[in-house]
C-alpha cells in the first residue's frame, strides 16, 4: 500500500486468536474482521453486512461479544479474540455448538459462528444479571425465557430464517450450564 | 477508505493536543458510528485518535447524590449498573432499547450522543445533502422521510437524531463535562445537539479537538418513576420512529414533578418544556396527557415525502406520550 509521509503507517501488534498468539503487521484501515479473515487465515467470523447491521462477524474480544467489522484491528493491540472455532475443545464440541446440530439451528450456516460467538456472549450477560429491552422492570434480574433469548440474539440476522431452532438451541445450552 | 494514522496516546490531554493540532483529526471510541462512516466515505480524517480507554469506564457515586459517567463507559456497562436501573430506570430503558447487544458492549457514552443521523440521504454519498455536503442540497424534501422530523427543521435539513440515550440524557439535565484545547468546561445537555437552521452540518456545539470526558446525572428523585417507550417497524433492533421519555412524582393526587423528552421528531433530542408546563401542578387523566402532547405538537411541520411523508407521527406522538403518563401515574397510585 502507498503511503506517503506518516499517514496510514502500519504498526506491529500483538493478539492471540483462540488461543494461538500472532504478531501481524496491521494497516491503520484493516477491521479485526479482515484481519482475522485475509492476513490469519482465521475464516470462522463471516463477512455477511460488514457494516454492523448482522451480526455475522460477531467474536469474543476480552470475552465480551463485539463486531470484528465495525472494529479497527489495531485497537486490539494485546487482545484475546475467540472466534466459533476457538470455542470447540480438544474433549468434543462446546455445548453451544453441539446444542445448534441438536436442534438444526442453522440451514446454509453462514451465520452459525456469529450466531454461537452470540449466544456464548449472551450467556454470560444474562449470568451477570444484566437486563434487556424485554426484562419487565430493569430493576429486576431476568428471568430465562425464550422472549430474553430472541432479543438479545437480535443483532444477529438469519437469512435461511433457522431463528426457531437457534432459540431452541441456546435455550438448551442456557438450561444445561 | 483513505489511508489515515491511528494514534492511541497515553492522556486525554494528549488526545486533545493531537487533535486540536490536526484540521482533519478526529476521535474514535467505540467506533460503531466511525467506522461504517469511513467504509461508506462519509468522512475521510486524516488522523484517528483512539480514546476509548483515556476517559474514564466507571460510572461514580458524586456529592450531590447524583451519578457520574465516564465518557468510556460501554452502553451495555451503563444499561446494567444498579444504581442507573433503580434511580434512573429511563437511561437503563433507552439504553436498552437501542441497537444490538453486540453494538451495545462497543458503544460508548461519549460516542453515542455524537452519533450522526440514520438519514438515508446522508448516509448515500451519491445523493445531494447538506449534512454531509453543505450547500448541495437536501434529497429528503419529497423523497423518504418516514423518519425524519415534524420539529425545529429548517429548509436546509430536516434529518432527526438517532440516538435513544441521548432522549433520556436530555430529560434527566445531564451535564456534559468537555476537555478542549482551551481546557475544561460543562455544557447543559440539552444545549448540546443544534437544531439545523443554515448550518445542518453542524451537529453539536462542540468545537474540533472538544473531548467529552463524562456525564453527569443529576440527582433527580423523579426520575425513580421513569421510564423509555420507543416505537419502531420491528420489534427490535430498528431506530425510533417516535420515542417517548418521561419521569413524574406525584404528590396528593397531583403532578408535582414531570419531565418529557421527545427522540425521533426532531435534530436534536427534543425536551418537551411546553408539555411540562401543562402537566406541572395538574391531576393525571388523558385529557390532560394529550393536552400536553398538543401544546408540545402545536408547531409540529410534518414534510411531505414520496413514502407517504411522516404526518402519521403527530398522532403516534400524541397517544404514545399519553400511553407513558398514563402508566407512570398509574403505577405511581398504587
Ligand atoms: C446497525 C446499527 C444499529 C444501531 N441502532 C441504534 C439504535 O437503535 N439506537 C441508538 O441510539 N443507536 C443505534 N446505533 C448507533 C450506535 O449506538 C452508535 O454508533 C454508538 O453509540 C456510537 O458510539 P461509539 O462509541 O461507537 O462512537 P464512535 O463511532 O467511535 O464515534 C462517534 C462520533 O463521536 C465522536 N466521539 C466519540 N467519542 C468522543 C468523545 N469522548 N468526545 C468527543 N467526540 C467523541 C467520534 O469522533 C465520532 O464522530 C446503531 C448502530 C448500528 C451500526
Ligand atoms: S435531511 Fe439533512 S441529512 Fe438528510 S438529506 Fe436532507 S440535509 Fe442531508
Ligand atoms: S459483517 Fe459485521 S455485522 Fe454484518
Ligand atoms: S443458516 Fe443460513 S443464514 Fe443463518
Amino acid at each position: 500500500m502507498a503511503t506517503t509521509g506518516t499517514a496510514g503507517r502500519s504498526r506491529t501488534i500483538e493478539l492471540r486468536v483462540d488461543g494461538t498468539a500472532y504478531h501481524p503487521d496491521v494497516d491503520p484501515r484493516r477491521t479485526l474482521l479482515d484481519l482475522l479473515r485475509e492476513q490469519l487465515g482465521v475464516t470462522s467470523p463471516k463477512k455477511g453486512c460488514d457494516h454492523g447491521q448482522c451480526g455475522a462477524c460477531t467474536v469474543l474480544l476480552d470475552g465480551r461479544r463485539v463486531l470484528a467489522c465495525l472494529t479497527l484491528a489495531l485497537t486490539c493491540d494485546g487482545a484475546e479474540v475467540t472466534t466459533a472455532a476457538g470455542l470447540s475443545g480438544d474433549d468434543g464440541l462446546h455445548p453451544l455448538p453441539q446444542a445448534f446440530v441438536d436442534h438444526e439451528g442453522f440451514q446454509c450456516g453462514y451465520c452459525t459462528p456469529g450466531q454461537v460467538c452470540s449466544a456464548a456472549g449472551l450467556l454470560a450477560e444474562f449470568d451477570a444479571g444484566a437486563p434487556s429491552h424485554v426484562t419487565p422492570s430493569v430493576s429486576d434480574s431476568p428471568r430465562w425465557t425464550d422472549e430474553e433469548i430472541a432479543e438479545r440474539m437480535s443483532g444477529n440476522l438469519c437469512r435461511c430464517g433457522a431463528y426457531v431452532g437457534i432459540v431452541a438451541a441456546i435455550r438448551q445450552a442456557g438450561d444445561k450450564r | 477508505m483513505k489511508p489515515f494514522t491511528l494514534d492511541r496516546p497515553e492522556t486525554a490531554a494528549d488526545a486533545v493536543s493531537a487533535v486540536a493540532a490536526d484540521p482533519s483529526a478526529a476521535y474514535l471510541a467505540g467506533g460503531t458510528n466511525l467506522v461504517d462512516h469511513l467504509k461508506l466515505g462519509i468522512t475521510a480524517p486524516g488522523l484517528l485518535v483512539d480514546v476509548s480507554r483515556l476517559t474514564s469506564s466507571d460510572v461514580r457515586e458524586d456529592d450531590r447524590g447524583g451519578l457520574v459517567v465516564g465518557a468510556g463507559v460501554r452502553n451495555s456497562d451503563l444499561a446494567a449498573d444498579r444504581r442507573v436501573r433503580e434511580r434512573y430506570p429511563v437511561l437503563a430503558e433507552a439504553l436498552l432499547s437501542g441497537a444490538s447487544g453486540q453494538l451495545r458492549n462497543m458503544a460508548t457514552t461519549g460516542g453515542n450522543p455524537l452519533q450522526r443521523t440514520r438519514c438515508v440521504y446522508f448516509q448515500d454519498v451519491s445523493t445531494p445533502c447538506n449534512k454531509r455536503a453543505p450547500g448541495s442540497g437536501c434529497s429528503a424534501l419529497g423523497g423518504y422521510t418516514r423518519y425524519h422530523a415534524i420539529l425545529g427543521a429548517s429548509e436546509h435539513c430536516v434529518a432527526t437524531h438517532p440516538s435513544d440515550m441521548a432522549v433520556a440524557l436530555a430529560v434527566l439535565d445531564a451535564e456534559v463535562r468537555v476537555l478542549g484545547p482551551d481546557g475544561e468546561r460543562v455544557v447543559a445537555f440539552t444545549d448540546l445537539h443544534r437544531l439545523p437552521g443554515d448550518h445542518p452540518e453542524r451537529d453539536t456545539v462542540l468545537g474540533h479537538g472538544d473531548l467529552i470526558t463524562e456525564i453527569a446525572l443529576p440527582p433527580a428523585a423523579w426520575a425513580r418513576r421513569s421510564a423509555y417507550r420507543k416505537v419502531r417497524d420491528r420489534a427490535s433492533y430498528a431506530f425510533a420512529l417516535v420515542s417517548v421519555a418521561a419521569g413524574v412524582s406525584l404528590v396528593d393526587g397531583v403532578l408535582e414533578d414531570v419531565r418529557v423528552a421527545l427522540g425521533g421528531v426532531a435534530h436534536k433530542p427534543w425536551r418537551a418544556h411546553r408539555a411540562e408546563a401543562v402537566l406541572r401542578g395538574a391531576r393525571p387523566s388523558r385529557e390532560v396527557f394529550l393536552a400536553a402532547a398538543d401544546a408540545e405538537l402545536a408547531d409540529a411541520r410534518p414534510v411531505e415525502g414520496a413514502d407517504g411523508g411522516n404526518a402519521f407521527k403527530v398522532p403516534l406522538v400524541r397517544r404514545t406520550l399519553a400511553a407513558v403518563l398514563r402508566d407512570l401515574t398509574e403505577e405511581a397510585d398504587r
